[in-house]
């Protein structure tokens, strides 16, 4: 590896989950290995400071140049009828990128959490939701309710970004602030301990249950009583309790993350969460926020989006885009053979390696990724480390640059898609 | 590169041409003078008997942005009825109520409009909002960057900084979101909301900041207009939809104390209290006091009827409509104590006796304001209706049969309410030209376009001229983006990228200083991430940044 000159990266973008941390310290040796000097979590860490790999673009398995290799991509989308473009992780102008091609060749698309984020997008598209973003939720939230999940695996700092920041504008004892657990069985609830050292409130029961007792909430909010003096081992009398502080808080914050709601139609759990949200503001201020997000999945949505009016799961096999959260399933489609090539693309992540398939497999991945059976595999650069990008947080209003921090030998995905798209 | 467009009939009215055969030359995507005897012209294109007008500017439009694309996702339903094909030329999208952003600009563009403008775009969504208009191609865009229920503004206000302070923060605000106008909705009443305040008048405080909307209006419509901003403050008033509101409406007029506003949508703020439903027109009034105070201009917000979605800034009152959506969803969001949002689609019906007399307010707003100048043609895409159907809005507009024909199907009970029928004014073709180019690019303060004077961009659009002027408006027989061919016979034949108009008034810097600190001990976010570069605007080849020319700081305040 040549030597570059060592540098310091201050405010640098974090892409590894929804939060998008912009505070992060990066520092760069002489070698490009980047080290988090400050304000990173484990996640954050494990992005930034993988070792480098000499990665080649390979055919069958064989280390080929790019353009052999971006020929053979294009030669196999040449030859398909129902392409599949699969995985997408990926910022924004890598979607555009992506979206160009499925276009031309009529694919069919769909994000490795396309799984859970449907469960949120299905409620957005049957009754709407009442939601808010992450600064509303530093400055003003009195009571967080925290259903089905401990946050902290998917997105490490924000109690600390969000709910224990010492300033706030509107001169609230943020350290008052009051949290609740509902639901899930062991749940690290240890970030919820406020720096006073109050503990949180915690409602554990079974995730199978947790339909039972959101619903519960939701009426008891509305105005019903309940015959039940308990619901799956929790009080009724708890969440009657839960529901008058939810009544009188000032600015409540409910929140969930779809990938741990691993529950038969979770979006109607979703929706009683998000519609009792809406009862609630009838008379005061609540908020809903879905949680979680990672390897680009909120900006591959809002890309598609405004490019197709549509969300993933979509396909491009009739010339206009169509939208199925359920029959576009790249799952399903492999199962029943209703795909003949597989482009799977993963630029941030190299352990979200593709699906073993027995048609013919294009990968476009992280230089460290292990692609030893892939038809074509071209290993890409990393938006936010090798090279610039746009990416949106978890509350899709915020979009953040994603910075260059070292040179890289690597061709980045959009200029990869671009070559497989003129070479068709 | 030299065209020569021949014989067509001119309708310029920045350069009171009305009618007019003349030839138009195009050299390098301008407008030049009449080349000499021996230059050599490339191509001709003979359009005697054509109508010839500059490419037409839309000035409020929901184009791009976090808004729009809450609207695209919720309705996968209403784009189904519209797919837009891939073919050799275009991508493939969709249409109707919130179209994709590649359909929206091949749509607007086969329309014969060459440019757009986005009128809510919320600072800390400015990078999304220029995204979308990025991929939105062949027309120029631009956003007015909506302040006004913003913490910092806010705390300005309360704290009664001095009013140079005030213009710095704006100027910041424009160079941070790549702006070319301020709007300001339902002014300090997003923020209300968020304090649990369920409506906010002219005059009444903001519960936390102890700030009045009149203070609001005054402090940035004075801003704008010493920063040397072109465009007036853009107000979207505070009580939109409700009945009565044609008060408040006429006292915002006031508000600014002679500093020029625009009221956008007017429509939607002109309602009475008169009659059985406590519903009316106050079309009447509205329009008169447009037509007295020379520091108002307006644009309508024709509601038109079919399915559509509303998409607002103004959660406050988009809540409290969210029950009346149809179908029966909506998105309410509180946004980063700087702006929010609310989407909530509708059906707009013409036996709906409301809906009705809303369509007959809009028209007589239209048709009883003098001065084409100060009233802008818009449905408040797609808020009243999708931007496709303004030429059967310039139909309505241009043929009094055809309008009274639409007006006898209304629901009965509206049309007893409305006098639209003893309106007899028809708007010329030269009036279209006023509301939808010249007029448009003076408010917008794009002094190179909406025009076909030497040196303008050469973005012309040519129709036949057809007595059905929503079949002549609706597929022009050519349309020029700078001096290319882009659309011919109602197609698309070229696709371009436009330019993103901004203005970048001078202001001072050590403002930022003060901003740094607060974005660091309040924000989630950094403040350089906040700043939208020129070129992330310009990525990928896209058409890059004009800077359009500010007047420079106007009777700065001491």
């Amino acid at each position: 590896m040549a030597n570059f000159s060592a540098s310091t990266f201050e405010a640098v973008t974090c892409p590894a989950c929804g939060l998008l941390c912009d505070d992060v310290r990066i520092e760069r040796d002489t070698t490009s290995l980047l080290k988090v000097s400050d304000k990173g979590c484990a996640k954050c860490v494990t992005f930034f400071e993988r070792a480098i790999q000499t990665s080649s673009p390979s055919v069958g398995g064989k280390t080929v140049s790019l353009t052999e290799a971006v020929s053979k991509a294009a030669e196999i989308l040449r030859g398909t009828n129902q392409p599949l473009f699969a995985g997408l992780g990926t910022e924004v102008h890598g979607m555009r990128s992506v979206l160009s091609l499925a276009d031309k060749v009529g694919a069919t698309l769909d994000h490795m959490n396309a799984y859970s984020n449907f469960r949120n997008t299905l409620v957005v598209q049957n009754s709407g939701w009442q939601v808010t973003t992450l600064t509303e939720v530093r400055n003003r939230v009195d009571l967080l309710l925290v259903i089905g999940t401990d946050i902290v695996s998917h997105n490490p700092r924000f109690f600390e970004r969000n709910i224990w920041n010492k300033e706030s504008m509107f001169d609230q004892d943020t350290s008052a602030r009051e949290v609740v657990y509902l639901g899930g069985q062991n749940t690290d609830t240890s970030a919820g301990i406020s720096p006073k050292g109050i503990k949180p409130t915690v409602l554990p029961c079974d995730l199978e249950r947790l339909p039972e007792v959101v619903a519960a909430l939701r009426a008891i909010i509305s105005g019903k009583s309940l015959i039940a003096s308990e619901i799956a081992g929790i009080k009724t009398s708890d969440l009657e309790s839960l529901s008058e502080r939810l009544k009188a808080a000032k600015y409540s914050v409910v929140t969930w993350v779809s990938s741990d709601l691993n529950i038969a139609h979770a979006e109607l759990t979703i929706q009683n969460i998000t519609e009792l949200v809406i009862k609630l503001n009838a008379k005061t201020r609540s908020s809903g926020l879905p949680l979680g997000g990672s390897e680009g999945d909120y900006s591959v949505n809002q890309t598609s989006t405004w490019t197709s009016g549509y969300a993933v799961r979509s396909r491009f096999a009739r010339k206009h885009p169509e939208y199925d959260p359920h029959h576009f399933s790249a799952e399903q489609l492999l199962a029943n053979g209703e795909a003949d090539a597989l482009l799977w693309v993963s630029e941030f992540n190299p352990d979200k390696t593709p699906p073993k398939v027995n048609i013919p497999k294009i990968v476009i991945g992280h230089a460290n990724m292990q692609a030893n059976d892939a038809d074509v595999f071209i290993p890409v650069s990393t938006a936010g480390i090798d090279h610039a990008g746009t990416i949106f947080r978890i509350d899709s209003s915020v979009s953040l640059p994603l910075a260059k921090l070292r040179e890289s030998r690597l061709p980045s995905l959009v200029e990869v898609i671009a070559a497989i798209e003129a070479g068709l | 590169m030299l065209i020569k467009l021949s014989g067509g009939k001119v309708y310029d009215p920045a350069h009171q041409v009305d009618g007019k055969v003349m030839d138009i030359y195009i050299r390098d995507g301008r407008i030049v003078s009449r080349p000499r005897d021996d230059e050599t012209i490339d191509q001709t294109f003979n359009l005697s008997g054509k109508v010839v007008m500059a490419g037409a500017i839309d000035m409020h439009t929901h184009i791009g942005g976090g808004k729009v694309n809450i609207a695209r996702m919720m309705l996968p339903e209403d784009h189904r009825a519209d797919p837009s094909q891939h073919s050799a030329l275009c991508r493939s999208g969709c249409g109707h109520a919130a179209p994709s952003t590649f359909t929206t600009g091949y749509r607007y563009a086969e329309m014969g409009y060459t440019a757009a403008f986005e009128p809510a775009l919320s600072p800390v969504n400015a990078r999304q909002s220029h995204l979308e208009m990025g991929d939105t191609p062949i027309i120029d865009k631009g956003g007015y960057a909506m302040i006004g229920s913003d913490d910092y503004f806010l705390r300005m206000l309360a704290a009664k900084k001095d009013q140079n302070a005030i213009n710095d923060y704006v100027a910041w605000i424009m160079h941070a979101s790549q702006a070319i106008g301020i709007k300001v909705v339902n002014p300090g009443g997003i923020s209300a909301f968020k304090f649990n305040q369920r409506a906010l008048d002219l005059d009444e405080q903001n519960s936390h900041y102890q700030v009045t909307p009149r203070e609001v209006l005054k402090a940035l419509s004075r801003a704008v207009h010493e920063l040397g901003v072109p465009h007036p403050l853009h107000v979207h008033g505070n009580n939109l939809g409700v009945p009565g509101n044609m008060e408040t409406t006429l006292k915002t007029m006031g508000a600014s104390e002679g500093y020029p506003l625009h009221l956008t949508h007017i429509q939607f703020h002109s309602y009475g209290t008169e009659g059985d439903r406590k519903f009316s027109s106050g079309a009447a009034q509205i329009a008169e006091a447009i037509n007295k105070n020379k520091h108002i201009s307006a644009d309508v917000g024709q509601i038109l009827f079919n399915q559509t979605v509303t998409a607002s800034g103004d959660n406050m009152h988009q809540f409290a409509n969210s029950t009346l959506g149809s179908p029966r969803k909506s998105v309410i969001m509180d946004i980063e104590c700087d702006s929010g949002c609310g989407v909530v689609p509708f059906k707009y019906k013409d036996q709906n006796f409301v809906n009705a007399l809303q369509w007959a307010i809009g028209l007589e707003i239209f048709l009883l304001t003098d001065d084409p100048w100060r009233v802008f043609l818009t449905t408040d895409h797609p808020n009243g209706a999708p931007f496709t159907s303004y030429p059967h809005l310039i139909k309505l507009l241009m043929d009094k049969t055809f309008r009274n024909d639409m007006f006898a199907k209304l629901n009965l009970d509206a049309q007893a309410m409305s006098t639209l029928t003893s309106l007899d004014r028809e708007y010329s073709l030269y009036d279209i030209a006023i509301m939808t180019r010249a007029g448009a690019a003076k408010l917008v303060g794009l002094h190179d376009r909406g025009h076909l004077g030497i040196g303008a961009g050469a973005d012309i659009t040519v129709y036949t001229d057809n007595p059905d002027r929503e079949k002549m408006f609706e597929k022009p027989d050519y349309v020029f983006k700078d001096g290319e061919l882009v659309v011919k016979d109602g197609q698309v034949v070229k696709v371009t990228w436009g330019h993103t108009h901004t203005v970048k008034p001078e202001f001072d810097r050590g403002i930022e200083k003060d901003i740094k600190k607060y974005f660091d001990s309040y924000h989630t976010m950094n403040m350089e991430n906040f700043k939208v570069s020129s070129e992330e605007i310009a990525e990928g080849g896209r058409g890059g940044v004009v800077v359009q020319a500010c007047e420079g700081r106007r009777e700065k305040s001491l």
